[in-house]
């Protein structure tokens, strides 16, 4: 018999395929993980710390850093939780921009992942496709917010400023583009065997599994929970719109790659209509003091990001500052089943299975 | 919230446009009251959201929170008077005593009407009917809608019986409280609280449990063992305000590193630094 031996495999923090600063240690046993430890803390900021010396609108800008590939969403989810704290009306038209900046930074964020993704498995080319056309995304969000990563665009009770002329013009001529390209990846990707054997089968679990780890997103919409917040909580005015959930249902990686990649295409018909129902004029803004003051109280909201139900917990004691302000993550909480999936698994199936959570560190550390 | 709440929190600028006002288009005193008038009745609405009738809570809860109601229409009153003092000064004292006055008949005609029960209110009573019916001894210390938090159900449930009731949440078939949303706890300075958010997807309902414990001995049964998805949030709240979650498998600092002294969202935390 072979006498085997096992041995401590340290992954990360600067690994390229952790996306950031993620540190795995492994046992292993020849190829076999026996055990993974995630080390996660590298880029803790304490933003709730900090947020407790700042009012609402200083923290927006630390939101924007937390998720930064879809700042948007967490810009959103604290100007949504003051809103509901302080009973907040927004005005139409600043709820449109709202809902499209959110849904084209969602695709952003998706090409992110798919390009990364997809290098990391070992093919280049969609990485090059991806980032190409996220830069016309980042562009129009740029002439938007001034920012191409942080937006700090959105304000309790609106967004900062209107968009410039002909913006939303852009923005519907991106959308047939957009749809184009994503065929084309399609064509590229999606069936292509190498990619599909790396894919298929790996990093399977369960529906049962996925509610019980407090995972969200597309990471339990692929086990075939149809669930998105827009849908089944709506908030702001996704009630408004027409689009589906997509669904897969066998939980394995190459499940959530066809869940995110009909989410951009959802994300698409969303922008269609928006564009289309703007109104054309109206206040972004509504009355609200410069330092906004909610009442005391307690509130918690969630919506959904690009990764899945991000929530913001606000203590008020009816200062400008919040008392305690506390952001459910959904990559932290996503990041908690790694350890059981990798369990048993070959070490090369480690970076599809990191890879097919869809992560950002900022997040995962806060 | 409306215009009139810059006045609140820029005082003198408010000031200033009224004097602008004047000085554009002579006063229109009656506008301006109508304005106050509506904004005390809506500060006062905002505020009642701990005053929910809670009938089948104990007395106690209820007390308690009819006091809080009145140290906090107390400090509104205060509130209101500065803010008369602001007006006094940019217009004439008549004013702002007849604005003063409406302030006042609106927040009478507020407290007469009590709040529509929230649409969530028989959920919640059925929760703690279910609980009721399920335990011997008194679990729930608390029950209320939170109406800044969309109306979501609120248990505040003993901390020595958390770890049984929370088994019961997740069991039961009514309740069937599968999924866990979002856990966090702060530090309230005379206790800790933990705040759980959970949410059924067999049944499609939300609730929000809270539990109370000690400071100095922040301990608390974990719930890992039922969820999963509480390992690293507790580890969290363990590592940022010092919870010990008793019987969580691997209690250890998760975003700080591990020879960090000091838990810093304790809101009596000191920095700790070795060359000090």
């Amino acid at each position: 018999m072979i006498r085997t031996e096992e041995m401590v495999l340290n992954v990360g923090p600067q690994h390229p395929s952790t996306h950031g600063v993620l540190r795995i240690v492994l046992t292993i046993d020849g190829e076999i993980i026996k055990e993974a430890k995630p080390v996660i803390g590298y880029l803790h900021r304490g933003t709730e710390k900090l947020a407790e010396d700042l009012n609402y609108t200083q923290i927006i800008p630390y939101t924007d850093r937390m998720d930064y590939l879809s700042a948007m969403t967490n810009n959103y989810v604290i100007c949504h939780a003051v809103e509901t704290l302080m009973g907040l009306e927004i005005p139409e038209r600043a709820e449109y921009l709202r809902v499209i900046t959110m849904e084209l930074n969602r695709i952003a964020s998706h090409l992110v992942w798919f390009g990364t993704f997809l290098l990391d498995l070992g093919a280049m080319s969609p990485f090059l496709f991806a980032f190409r056309d996220r830069e016309m995304i980042l562009n129009l969000l740029n002439e938007i917010s001034g920012g191409r990563l942080t937006y700090n665009y959105m304000r309790i009770g609106g967004v900062k400023w209107d968009a410039p002329d002909g913006w939303i013009e852009k923005v519907k001529s991106f959308i047939p583009y957009m749809r184009n390209q994503l065929e084309d990846y399609h064509n590229l990707v999606s069936g292509n065997e190498i990619f599909l054997n790396r894919v298929k089968g790996v990093g399977r679990y369960d529906a049962q599994t996925a509610i019980a780890y407090s995972l969200s997103g597309a990471n339990l919409r692929c086990t075939g929970v149809k669930w998105d917040l827009r849908k089944d909580e709506p908030y702001s005015i996704y009630d408004r719109f027409d689009f589906d959930v997509p669904v897969e249902t066998d939980g394995d990686v190459y499940a959530r790659y066809k869940v995110r990649f009909a989410e951009m295409e959802e994300s698409l018909k969303i922008l269609e209509q928006a564009v289309e129902q703007i109104p054309s004029e109206g206040p972004v803004m509504a009355k609200v003091p410069r330092i906004p003051r909610p009442p005391e109280g307690e509130t918690y909201v969630r919506i959904e990001s690009p990764r899945g139900e991000i929530g913001c917990h606000i203590i008020s004691k009816g200062k400008p500052q919040p008392y305690r302000i506390k952001f459910r993550r959904p990559s932290f909480y996503n990041l908690q089943i790694l350890p059981k999936l990798l369990e048993g698994e070959n070490i090369a199936n480690l970076i599809a299975i990191l890879g097919g959570i869809d992560i950002v560190l900022g997040e995962v550390d806060g | 919230m409306t215009e009139e709440n810059k006045e609140k929190d820029a005082p003198q600028k408010a000031a200033e446009q009224v004097r602008v006002e004047e000085n554009k288009k002579a006063v229109q005193p009656e506008t301006a009251q109508k304005k106050e008038a509506a904004e005390a009745k809506e500060s006062a609405a905002k505020e009642p959201a701990v005053q929910t009738p809670d009938t089948q809570v104990e007395g106690k809860a209820i007390e308690k929170e009819a006091k809080q109601g009145e140290a906090k229409a107390a400090e509104a009153k205060k509130g209101a008077e500065k803010k008369d003092g602001d007006v006094k000064k940019a217009a004439a004292p008549k004013k702002a005593a007849a604005s003063a006055q409406r302030r006042v008949a609106a927040k009478k005609k507020e407290e007469e009407k009590p709040r529509e029960p929230s649409k969530n209110q028989p959920l919640l009573d059925r929760f703690v009917q279910v609980i009721k019916a399920h335990f011997e001894e008194e679990v729930i210390e608390e029950a209320f809608i939170n109406w800044h938090a969309k109306e979501v159900p609120t248990l505040v449930i003993k901390a020595p019986h958390w770890f049984k009731v929370a088994q019961f949440l997740k069991h039961n078939e009514q309740l069937a409280f599968d999924y866990l949303s979002h856990l966090s706890a702060s530090d309230h300075e005379t206790h800790m609280e933990v705040y759980y958010q959970f949410y059924s997807y067999k049944e499609k309902h939300s609730l929000a449990v809270k539990v109370k414990i000690d400071r100095d001995e922040a301990q608390l049964a974990s719930v890992t063992p039922i969820w999963p998805g509480a390992d690293w949030p507790e580890r969290e709240a363990y590592d940022l305000l010092g919870i010990r979650f008793t019987g969580h498998p691997n209690l250890t600092r998760i975003l700080l590193t591990d020879d960090w002294v000091g838990h810093p969202l304790r809101k009596d935390y000191q920095p700790y630094d070795e060359g000090i």
